[in-house]
């Protein structure tokens, strides 16, 4: 039995054969509309994320199966103190598969280590969000043709950013990345990452400003830069605008990049660039469901 | 030079880092063992200008080696039988490390349910670090809670 907690538990062969399973699900949804007819998702969230929880039931409801769960812990036994070993030991009972949020880092993992059904780690505290991951990549590969031979900047929060943190570790698998971090010094990306990038001796670049790098982005993928981060007020107002995307920032770069954001948005991509072909974050969230979808099915092993 | 007498079972811990001698002597729990134990502080060394020695006496099944590579991989570990020195053990780093150390963590699972085992495995062999299991903290000196 196979369990999903960090996005490098699957090898780069493996995510080949998810994202064909997941392609051939957006081209043929008829055709899996009633593959987990009996099945049940379990949807574990000890803290509320909407939009995730909804992409996973989406996926489950798609596949012809049915999802139960709870979406906050306060709804849940955890509010009685009861473990997550024990939480999952009964969910094993109730459901086939399990989606798993957590505000602690680490607890799906518990959780897989006593369950008797998988386990998918849907976003553990600040530590990893596997799935958020999958989306990013399944999204490049289904709009770009590949997973190779590109400039990619990261812009934002590259410091706290989680899910900038795991597409950088599975983006690096693959020949000829190269980075463009773009980011206020406060929140530059950690150096435990720097220093991996140097050791596998592939080419990145620290930036201040968004232009500083536009035209030779292939890919860029915003994040939010949150005012609580800035040491103080003079700072977050100096830089905050550097950071916002918008049609004169776009009329930089190239014809064919494309820009993705994990979302939600506050005001880091200004409206008026949603219109633009190039902004591809809405239908971000439709490969999101492409790719739980395949997920599900890889990890329950059913083939259509 | 002082003397300590030789011992006829058990262990002689050499080469440790002068001054941390009292702290193996705690994480390898011999004050929880019936044995003579010696420390020896600030002993000469060629090789390190000064040193710490234990000598323990006791059944050389008794310690967890484990612990001491996870502690300091350089200690010279001899097995005594019979008041001479049968073997000399090569400390290797251990993969994983099952409550040595504490994960300090305030967003770690550990830090809620109390029973979880703390385990922290060798993410970088040439570096010597060690990542907690579950949330992937990097293990350092204040994380020695036992």
């Amino acid at each position: 039995m196979k369990h999903l907690m960090d996005p490098l538990d699957f090898s780069v062969e493996e995510l080949d054969r998810l994202f064909d399973l997941a392609d051939d699900i957006a081209a043929n949804p008829a055709k899996y509309a009633h593959a987990c007819e009996g099945r049940k998702l379990a949807t574990c969230f000890y803290e509320p994320s909407t939009r995730t929880r909804l992409s996973f039931e989406a996926a489950m409801l798609n596949l012809g199966g049915q999802v139960l769960g709870f979406s906050d812990a306060a709804s849940s036994s955890a509010s009685k103190g009861e473990s997550v070993s024990d939480t999952i030991r009964i969910i094993s009972c109730y459901a086939d598969i399990c989606a798993m949020r957590h505000p602690k880092e680490g607890a799906p993992m518990v959780a897989a280590g006593r369950s008797g059904i998988p386990v998918i780690n849907a976003g553990d505290g600040g530590h990893q969000h596997p799935t958020q991951t999958l989306t990013d990549l399944l999204t490049i590969r289904a709009l770009k043709g590949r997973l190779n031979d590109f400039t990619i900047g990261l812009c934002g929060d590259l410091k706290f950013g989680r899910t900038v943190h795991s597409l950088i570790n599975a983006l690096i698998r693959y020949n000829g990345i190269r980075f463009f971090f773009i980011s206020p010094p406060e929140l530059k990306v950690p150096d435990y990452i720097t220093d991996l990038l140097k050791e596998k001796e592939i080419e990145y670049e620290e930036v201040i400003r968004l232009e500083d790098c536009m035209p030779e982005l292939d890919l860029l993928y915003m994040t939010r830069v949150q005012r609580e981060r800035f040491f103080n007020e003079e700072d977050y107002v100096r830089l905050k605008d550097f950071y916002i995307l918008n049609n004169d920032k776009m009329a930089l770069a190239k014809d064919d990049m494309l820009v993705l954001h994990p979302l939600p948005r506050v005001n880091e991509i200004s409206v008026e660039v949603d219109d633009d072909p190039r902004a591809v974050y809405f239908k971000q969230a439709q490969y999101g469901v492409y790719v739980r979808m395949a997920l599900i099915l890889t990890l329950l092993e059913i083939n259509v | 030079m002082l003397n300590v007498g030789k011992i006829e079972e058990g262990f002689v811990l050499d080469h440790i880092e002068a001054g941390k001698s009292l702290s193996i002597y705690h994480h390898l729990q011999l004050d929880k063992l019936d044995c003579t134990v010696a420390i020896i502080k600030n002993a000469r060394s060629n090789k390190m200008g000064k040193k710490d020695i234990l000598k323990v006496e006791c059944d050389i099944d008794t310690l967890d080696l484990d612990v001491l590579a996870f502690i300091d991989h350089n200690i010279t570990v001899n097995v005594i039988k019979d008041g001479e020195i049968v073997d000399k053990k090569v400390l290797v780093l251990p993969k994983e490390i099952k409550n040595i150390i504490k994960c300090k963590n305030p967003r770690c699972i550990t830090s809620i349910e109390q029973e979880l085992p703390h385990i922290f495995v060798l993410a970088d062999e040439k570096k010597e670090i060690y990542r907690c299991k579950y949330c992937e903290e990097k293990a350092s000196e204040s994380t020695y809670a036992w």
